[in-house]
């Protein structure tokens, strides 16, 4: 079976400096695939080339088999089909909930009112927010505009998303419920491709661990070998600094299903 | 020195109609700054090659020298060139010159001031850069710059009276008028201030009420 996405000898500079250096990675659809690494390693460059909002140097990257860095590439399609969460949100604060979460489908997808708005408040009633349709942004506290913000991106239908440190801006209270809506869709077998620093979630939703370092990518195991036998001597570092990583597993995990 | 408040009633119906002109000015002045001010902006905005260094110029031109020069030039320079022209005529253009300039510098501060992450946010759910104009800047730009706008309404208005000086026959130069007539010069000025605060106080309340409205807000960005 061939890849739903595949770097190849995938490389992206910010002027001089080199930050993605001959990235290959391959994720199979339904994988959930986790990123880790230390500040300033490529996470978010990766996951931004991936939505088109990075522009890519050189090599080759392919949804379902075809190449996105060839020039004429409709990245607006591509997006519509690889949804992306960002770490502050950013919902539109001048829309009400239910505007935010119909303006992509009805504007990008022309679909029908009627249908798109009976989606979006299925999910919001999956995040346990339905009765804030009404509402703006600036109503809201970090975690629900932050389920908001998932919400959003999966009324597009995606096939894969990309959470880029989406609990890092919250109080430690409402990580929890961030975290449990992307373990759903992780059960469900949606493809995720997930930058985060909480490692508990990490070993307990993924798939596959990825080790970045400057740019590189240094070792890609499942995770219970990653969390328990590091290959690189900068993932057992890395691991380290997370000094609590052997204690939390197992009670976090449970606390997660 | 005596107050002769029955000579003050006298010009009241003078006064309402010099009111009337001053408005007048200062309204149509808006409305046509605001149609240059959008066209500048979305120059700028969009960095319209060519175009954009000349809407630079005029912004600068236009801030930096005086309305009354700006206005005598148009008065009285143009019609040496073969453009005929009356005070009105002259205080609309001039008017217009000057706050066109303001107001795209205003709008333009308003389009920059919208997050860069909100349009990553619009692309990501795959907006077409048209749609993230409608939908998300422009509404975001007007909420941001709408305080910073009526300010330079209020301003524009209380500009108005230099156009007394190509006799336009608003407040101040129904003063001027009355007080060269008459010299009932203290009268005339308590008039005048008496006018301009009825005028232009509520309209800076107004603002100040707005600002808040905005930065409280349920639409706030
Ligand atoms: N727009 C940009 N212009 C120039 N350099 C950039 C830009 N964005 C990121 N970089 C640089 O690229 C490198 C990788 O940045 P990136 O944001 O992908 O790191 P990251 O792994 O996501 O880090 P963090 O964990 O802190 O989010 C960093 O050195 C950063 O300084
Ligand atoms: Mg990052």
């Amino acid at each position: 079976m061939s890849a739903l996405i595949e770097f190849q000898g995938f490389n992206k500079f910010f002027g001089e400096q080199q930050v993605l250096e001959q990235i290959d990675l391959q994720v199979q659809a339904g994988e959930v695939v986790v990123i880790l690494g230390p500040s300033g390693c490529g996470k978010s460059t990766l996951l931004r080339c991936l939505n088109g909002l990075e522009q890519a140097h050189s090599g080759s990257l392919r949804l379902d088999g075809k190449e996105l860095l060839a020039p004429g590439t409709d990245w607006r399609q591509v997006r519509q089909r690889v949804g992306m969460v960002f770490q502050s949100y950013h919902l539109f604060g001048h829309m009400s909930v239910l505007d935010n979460l119909l303006l992509g489908p009805l504007k990008v997808q022309k679909r029908e009112r009627g249908e798109a708005q009976a989606q979006a408040e299925a999910l919001l009633a999956r995040v346990g927010l339905l009765d804030k349709r009404d509402v703006f942004p600036r109503q809201l506290s970090g975690g629900q505009q932050q389920r908001i913000a998932i919400v959003r991106s999966l009324c597009m239908n995606p096939e894969v998303m990309l959470f880029d440190e989406v609990t890092a801006a919250l109080d430690p209270e409402m990580v929890k419920e961030v975290l449990q809506v992307i373990q759903g869709l992780a059960r469900e077998g949606m493809t995720l491709l997930i930058v985060t620093h909480e490692m508990a979630f990490a070993r307990a939703v993924a798939d596959r661990i990825v080790f970045m370092e400057a740019g590189r990518i240094l070792e890609q195991n499942p995770p219970e070998r990653f969390f328990t036998q590091p290959q690189s001597a900068r993932a057992q570092q890395f691991l380290e600094k997370f000094s609590f990583v052997e204690s939390l597993p197992k009670t976090l995990h449970k606390e997660l299903s | 020195m005596s107050f002769d408040t029955a000579f003050m009633l006298s010009t009241l119906p003078a006064f309402l109609k010099a009111v009337g002109v001053t408005l007048q000015v200062g309204l149509l002045a808006i409305f046509t700054s605001l149609l240059v001010a959008v066209a500048n902006a979305a120059i700028l905005v969009f960095r319209t090659p060519y175009l954009w260094r000349l809407v630079k110029g005029y912004v600068e031109l236009a801030r930096n020298t005086p309305l009354l020069i700006q206005l005598f030039f148009v008065y009285f320079a143009l019609p040496s060139l073969g453009v005929k022209i009356s005070g009105f005529g002259a205080a609309i253009i001039t008017m217009t010159f000057m706050g066109g300039a303001y107001l795209t510098e205003v709008l333009r501060a308003g389009v920059e001031a919208v997050p860069r992450a909100q349009l990553e946010s619009g692309r990501s759910i795959g907006l077409s850069e048209g749609q993230l104009l409608r939908h998300v800047i422009l509404p975001q730009a007007s909420i941001l710059s709408l305080p910073a706008l009526f300010a330079t309404f209020v301003f524009l208005l209380k500009e108005t009276t230099v156009v007394s000086a190509v006799a336009v026959p608003e407040i101040l130069y129904t003063t001027k008028n009355y007080i060269a007539l008459y010299y009932k010069t203290y009268e005339m000025l308590a008039v005048l201030t008496l006018l301009c605060v009825l005028i232009f106080l509520p309209l800076s309340l107004l603002l100040r009420y707005l600002e808040r409205r905005l930065q409280h807000g349920q639409y706030g960005v």
